[in-house]
């Protein structure tokens, strides 16, 4: 049996508590929330208590989707990624950079949102990159 | 964070969660921060029991009201109206800082001359506030010690979101409760990362750390470090923006990473249309989100569990998140997503892990520049850290030096919402979350003890209007805006005052964005989603 422990933060609002996520051989099976988390100080609310439940959810997406003939059906990651890059690439080239739209996260981490807006603005060269920060 | 920005130079919570502890006296305006933020409530309960007063204006009687000392009952879109009030009873009696705004701040004329002109008699009629609880309100804000200001999108989801900001700002400038322990304008992030998606330049104007992108060195100084000989420096388009320029035909590809926009934005119906529309949609998520339903490319990124990085929380403390088990199925790190479509697009990019990418952001941002990861490890720091040395900054414009210099008064006058009610929709309707769920309700609503708690939507109503409608508890009721249409089950209660009726968005099979209304700031582009007008019908 491998139990772990590993000290994290919340992913609901904005408190910022830190907690051990609990896990028993890859899987999750609780929260702990931690005495010296800055905001939590060992407490945690009903969400932050439960926040492992949803991550092993059998509504996951397991695989990449690709729209066919109207359905999203499976696909790998190589037909995903190529038809993404080749659908963005040509879209740049025909109606100019600024008719491709990012939308970041709040959800997210810093490196994601970073690179995703490097992407935006070195790669495909606009600006239009915002996040649901307004709603 | 417009409002703040213009007014102080950084849009940012001023203080600490920590500090609230030793306020003298809290104000909390448009936040139900029992429900939204637990963890903030605590402190300002804390604050209570050492003494503290505690002020609540909200046009509904949430929990935190329940525990107030004085709480008043504003109506919807009112807020600049009842602040106004408040300073001119400042004013008239005398109770401004007037060293603190000479020395540390400007423009203060034009709106004093504003404020003077205010007539508390109209105020309270526009408000649905005694003149005595906005003098009590006011006089308790504005006395000895220390006094925090806390608000929340009660605040900011209104067409005049960043004149509601600028007056709070106006308001503790005028009583010299900045830059100091226990004082602060202090806006609540609702999302976990909110304050780091900023802070990363995921926002049409800026790069990371609030560097224009119209400005030329900040231009060119990312340009060299992204290896690129140019960079665009036309702002962008923000959501609201993307949505109209779909339908313009201008915008042919959206890529959308863990959003919702069709439950999460205003008048859904709408948005779908322009999802439906565009050529390209890519989301990339870890559920089959009502967006993703309507996407061309489903790409499965990993949740909170599965990923390393950082957070940063409402208070700007940088935290470490870490992996505690591997991705679900084949879902792939989110960074190597990006990563790897950048490459096949033809823009190198070769990180090998999230801390290579942390630290080229602090390399590139000045108040990350002494953030790295071993510094992360125990309890974070807080942005702004300029160096390896510096030890994070737990209050901001200490001593009254604005991150802009002087901190900016802005002299504003009371607009009624963008729409109001009348003969056909004689309803207020509000919008915000319960206490068991988190906005789209994609993650919470597949929690099942989370959904346990509350599984279904419903309309909170007050008592005589439950029974003009002959309603009871559950009983299912219509509900229609110039919008849209949907059914839910009626909830009584006195939380809601007559005329007002509020509803959570987190349930998207009773969806109350379809009603809600999109006319949004003309500033911070943030839609009216807190007050729209409804009429109600019994099914």
């Amino acid at each position: 049996m491998d139990y772990k422990n590993t000290l994290t933060t919340c992913t609901y609002c904005g408190c910022g508590c830190n907690f051990f996520l609990e896990s028993l051989d890859g899987r999750l099976t609780g929260t702990i929330p931690c005495k010296t988390g800055p905001v939590n100080e060992g407490k945690l609310c009903i969400k932050g208590w439960n926040a492992h439940e949803f991550v092993q959810s059998d509504e996951r997406l397991k695989k990449p989707l690709l729209r066919k003939d109207g359905e999203l059906v499976e696909v790998s990651w190589d037909e995903a990624l190529d038809f993404t890059a080749t659908r963005l690439k040509e879209i740049q080239k025909t109606n100019g950079p600024d008719a491709i739209g990012f939308c970041a996260s709040a959800k997210v981490t810093n490196e994601e949102n970073y690179i995703m807006q490097k992407f935006a603005r070195a790669g495909v060269g606009t600006n239009s990159v915002d996040h649901c920060a307004r709603l | 964070m417009a409002g703040l920005a213009a007014s102080f130079g950084s849009g940012a919570m001023t203080n600490s969660l920590v500090d609230l502890e030793g306020s003298d006296t809290i104000f909390i305006i448009g936040s139900n921060t029992a429900t939204s933020h637990p963890l903030v409530a605590t402190r300002i309960l804390r604050a209570r029991e050492n003494g503290a007063k505690i002020l609540v204006a909200d046009p509904r009687k949430n929990q935190i009201a329940d525990l107030s000392h004085l709480y008043v009952r504003h109506r919807p879109g009112t807020d600049v109206a009842l602040l106004n009030g408040m300073m001119k009873v400042i004013l008239d009696e005398r109770l401004e800082d007037t060293d603190f705004i000479k020395k540390k701040t400007e423009a203060y004329d034009a709106f004093k001359n504003l404020i003077e002109k205010v007539d508390l008699d109209a105020v309270s009629k526009i408000c649905g506030v005694s003149v005595e609880d906005i003098k009590t309100l006011a006089l308790t804000y504005a006395r000895e010690g220390s006094s925090a200001i806390v608000y929340c999108m009660g605040i900011t989801q209104h067409t005049n979101g960043v004149s509601n900001v600028k007056s709070l700002a106006n308001l503790a400038m005028l009583t010299g409760n900045l830059g100091k322990p226990g004082t602060g304008v202090n806006p609540l992030r609702g999302q976990n990362n909110v304050q780091g998606a900023c802070d990363m330049g995921s926002l049409p104007d800026v790069y990371t750390g609030y560097q224009s992108v119209t400005l030329g060195a900040a231009n060119k100084k990312f340009a060299d470090a992204w290896g690129v000989p140019e960079l665009p420096t036309k702002v962008g388009l923000t959501i609201p923006e993307l949505m109209s320029g779909i339908e313009k035909d201008e915008v042919k590809a959206l890529w959308v990473m863990g959003e919702n926009p069709v439950v999460s934005d205003p008048d859904a119906n709408h948005v779908i249309k322009a999802l439906e529309k565009i050529d390209l949609l890519i989301v990339q998520d870890i559920f089959l989100s009502a967006t993703a339903k309507l996407a061309d490319v489903v790409l499965p990124g990993v949740s909170f569990a599965e990923k390393d990085g950082t957070f940063v929380n409402t208070e700007r403390r940088v935290m470490r998140v870490r992996k505690a088990i591997e991705p679900v199925g084949e879902s792939h790190q989110d960074w190597k997503i990006i990563q790897d479509i950048s490459n096949l697009f033809g823009y190198q990019m070769n990180y090998d892990s999230p801390e290579a990418i942390f630290k080229e952001i602090a390399e590139l941002t000045p108040s990350y520049a002494g953030i790295t990861y071993e510094r992360l490890e125990g309890q974070g720091i807080q942005w702004p850290c300029p160096s390896l040395a510096h030890p994070g900054t737990p209050i901001l414009h200490t001593d009254g030096n604005f991150a802009r210099g002087k901190g900016m008064f802005h002299a504003i006058d009371y607009k009624p919402p963008a729409e109001v009610i009348d003969e056909e929709y004689p309803f207020w309707m509000t919008t915000g979350r319960v206490y068991a769920h988190y906005h789209t309700g994609t993650m919470t609503r597949r929690s099942k003890s989370l959904n346990f708690e509350v599984s279904q939507g419903f309309i909170e109503i007050n008592p005589a209007d439950a029974k003009t409608f002959d309603v009871k508890d559950g009983h299912r009721i219509k509900i229609n805006s110039r919008r849209g249409e949907i059914e839910t089950r009626v909830k009584i209660t006195k939380r809601v005052e007559k005329g007002v009726v509020f509803m959570p968005f987190h349930f998207e099979e009773m969806n109350v964005n379809k009603l809600t209304n999109p006319a949004y700031d003309p500033i911070a582009k943030i839609p009216e989603l807190k007050v729209c007008a409804v009429k109600l019908e019994k099914v």
